[in-house]
């Protein structure tokens, strides 16, 4: 029997090694471009924590992680694997713009109010974002086809669809560009802390909602548990009589309405308008994060915090370092790597003191 | 279109299925001794970016395809080691490495990015490319296209015809059973998966050092073809001849997209792009429908023939996967 104390010290202690090792890693990179570490991880603390404005980008970049990750932990608890995320936002950014379009001259004729179209355009966002998902989960449920595969292709699916209405039907007028499509009124905004910022203090009230609420929803009810039940050992929850195909499905819809509704967040609050690479990555990053948290809701908010301010952060390196701001990814890669390795170590070695080999 | 068009087209068919081929075999290997690789779409990525770099680097191309070698055997490797040895999720780690390769070869590949560099040229075989036709279609390629001939052929000698290719099918079919019969599952393992990893590493070079040659960045054009070669591992169902098939057909499509294109102005060029996209789901559906519950009661309402002949049809395309692919092995 492993000693209770050891085995309580023994998970911080291999965490820790974990995060000290992806440093390594990542040091060793830096230093094979010819680059010095420490300046580099100084950038990305000064890039995302410098200033009031490059904090507030933080927090903006923190919305769509913290609506991902929050439907990602649903996905996960019944074992699904929703790498169509990236889509489910775009899908939700789409639908959103395209009810903005039609709301714009009701808004501006006085007919209808700002807030109304908003509200309503976040909603078709959800709606969209639902969409995309439960078609994963229609072939994987209906055609057999692994929600990976399902996914990812509808994926590029969702992207090039974006692309083409971007330089198609919903083209500026004149010429159509990569900066996307005609900037909203002002009036169809979701309000910000200031004229300059981009940072919407009710996306980020959404934000943090959503988490709490798949926490309870996890956590405390009897949902929760079933979701979990089918995760652990679908058979036997069917067998249970818990209808395991409708709690996938379910669970694929509500993790798409978060992802529309990050994808909505970022077309009325970030950028006013369709852009082409409106999901940032955002969905993938979700992926990460929750697998970085062992796909626990509560310690989930403060990890996508560090990750968006990683991204923000390296915004800078090519400035000042003229470094590639894909090291963000690099990083969070190799720390999720290490987090899994570590985790696999420690429960081999424990393993191994209760005797196997 | 004049023949010698078309064939020259053909010929470019073969010649860029070339690398989907050698990702998709590496992947069968790997998978049919029960590891699922799903790092490829990163590990082509970062061997395309290490191969080109070697390749600058020491002026040599054949160091640069060794490069992507390694380097897919490498990234296999951790693979390899946390499912066998760690026994961690492979779903996992393998796309947390598809991120992490990804954004490696862009942040490593960012000084050589658009740097003119060497690429392999076509070596007509002498005597053989003067065969009409045939010549033209086969014998005018590169060394690398060769090779991916040369692979189908003896990944399939290999896994149906040897002894150690019983061993590996039984790897992933009954791990326990081959164990029982002396074979070490865990080596074998890691090294069916490092084996498949290199092969598929190669298929980075023969991007950046032939078929695009250079190295773009995001935009090189590469990001997606290792999930379409994941996808063709399975609706090849796992064997080398009928995974060569659907590289070539991917191929194939790929080319018909660019052809029609001009001739096809209503259709925006986004869209035929990512047409191998949604044809990848579209053949996924096909492969496992035979599996789906409701599919079988279709079946049993059909009237006695064509209830028997889609039967058929069903069983004749469906795919069943290694028994135990993606578990770990416990010897007790």
């Amino acid at each position: 029997m492993p000693e209770p104390l050891l085995s309580r010290t023994q998970k911080p202690l291999f965490r820790a090694l974990a995060v000290l090792l992806a440093l390594g890693l990542a040091s060793v990179v830096l230093l094979a471009t010819g680059a010095r570490p420490f300046a580099a991880y100084a950038v990305i603390a000064q890039g995302a924590l410098g200033s009031w404005g490059v904090a507030s980008d933080v927090l903006v970049a923190w919305v769509p992680l913290l609506l991902v990750t929050s439907g990602l932990l649903l996905t996960f608890t019944v074992g699904l694997w929703n790498i169509g995320i990236e889509g489910q936002i775009t899908f939700g950014a789409i639908f959103a713009t395209w009810a903005l379009r039609g709301f714009q001259a009701p808004v501006l004729g006085g007919s209808m109010a700002p807030g109304l179209a908003i509200a309503l355009a976040i909603l078709a966002g959800m709606a969209g974002g639902a969409l995309w998902a439960m078609l994963v989960g229609a072939l994987k449920t209906f055609g057999g086809v692994n929600e990976i595969f399902g996914g990812l292709g509808l994926n590029y699916v969702a992207t090039a669809l974006n692309l083409w209405l971007i330089f198609g039907p919903w083209k500026r007028p004149g010429v159509a560009s990569m900066s996307g499509t005609v900037p909203f009124d002002r009036r169809l905004w979701l309000p910000t802390v200031s004229e300059q910022s981009r940072f919407a203090p009710t996306a980020l009230v959404l934000g943090l909602a959503s988490i709490a609420i798949v926490f309870v929803l996890i956590q405390g009810t009897y949902f929760g548990l079933r979701l979990k039940a089918v995760g652990r050992n679908p058979k036997a929850a069917y067998l249970l009589g818990i209808p395991t195909w409708q709690y996938s499905m379910v669970s694929f819809a509500i993790c798409g309405l978060l992802a529309g509704l990050a994808g909505a967040v970022q077309v009325t609050a970030v950028y006013h308008r369709l852009i082409p690479s409106i999901s940032s990555g955002y969905g993938y990053m979700g992926l990460m994060v929750a697998m970085l948290v062992n796909f626990s809701a509560a310690v989930a908010a403060p990890v996508a915090i560090f990750f968006a301010a990683l991204n923000v952060g390296a915004i800078q390196l090519p400035i000042t370092l003229k470094l590639d701001s894909s090291l963000a990814g690099v990083l969070q890669g190799t720390l999720v790597l290490f987090v899994l390795l570590a985790e696999g170590a420690r429960s081999r070695i424990m393993k191994g003191r209760g005797g196997a080999r | 279109m004049s023949l010698d068009i078309v064939l020259l087209g053909l010929a470019g068919v073969l010649a860029s299925a070339g690398p989907v081929l050698f990702a998709a075999i590496g992947e069968a290997i790997s998978e049919r001794a029960g590891v699922i690789n799903l790092s490829m779409n990163g590990l082509i990525l970062l061997a395309a970016m290490g191969g080109f770099a070697a390749a600058l680097a020491t002026g040599s191309v054949v160091l640069g395809f060794l490069a992507g070698a390694a380097i897919g055997g490498a990234v296999a490797a951790v693979v390899a080691f946390s499912s066998i040895t760690l026994r961690q999720s492979q779903v996992a780690v393998g796309f947390v490495l598809t991120l992490l390769c990804r954004d490696l070869s862009y942040f490593l590949g960012s000084p050589i990015m658009g740097l003119p560099g060497p690429r392999i040229s076509e070596a007509p075989l002498p005597l053989l490319d003067r065969i009409p036709i045939l010549g033209t279609l086969f014998f005018r390629q590169d060394a690398m296209t060769y090779l991916s001939f040369l692979l189908v052929a003896l990944a399939w000698i290999f896994i149906n015809r040897t002894r150690p290719g019983l061993v590996l099918r039984g790897l992933g079919e009954r791990p326990a059973a081959a164990y029982a019969r002396g074979a070490d599952v865990g080596r074998l393992r890691y090294l069916y998966t490092i084996l498949g990893g290199a092969l598929a590493g190669l298929a980075g070079p023969m991007y950046s050092l032939s078929i695009k040659a250079g190295w773009k960045g995001t935009i090189s054009g590469l990001d997606g073809i290792g999930w379409i070669a994941l996808a063709i591992t399975i609706f090849g169902g796992w064997s080398p001849i009928k995974v060569a098939l659907g590289a070539y057909l991917f191929a194939f499509l790929q080319w018909l997209g660019l052809v029609l294109q001009p001739s096809l102005p209503g259709v925006p060029s986004q869209v035929l792009q990512v047409a191998p996209f949604p044809l990848m789901i579209l053949t996924l559906l096909f492969v496992n429908l035979g599996n789906a519950e409701w599919v079988a009661t279709f079946l049993s309402r059909l009237p006695e023939r064509p209830r028997r002949a889609m039967a058929r049809l069903l069983r004749a395309m469906n795919a069943k996967p290694p028994a135990a692919l993606g578990t770990p092995f416990e010897k007790d």
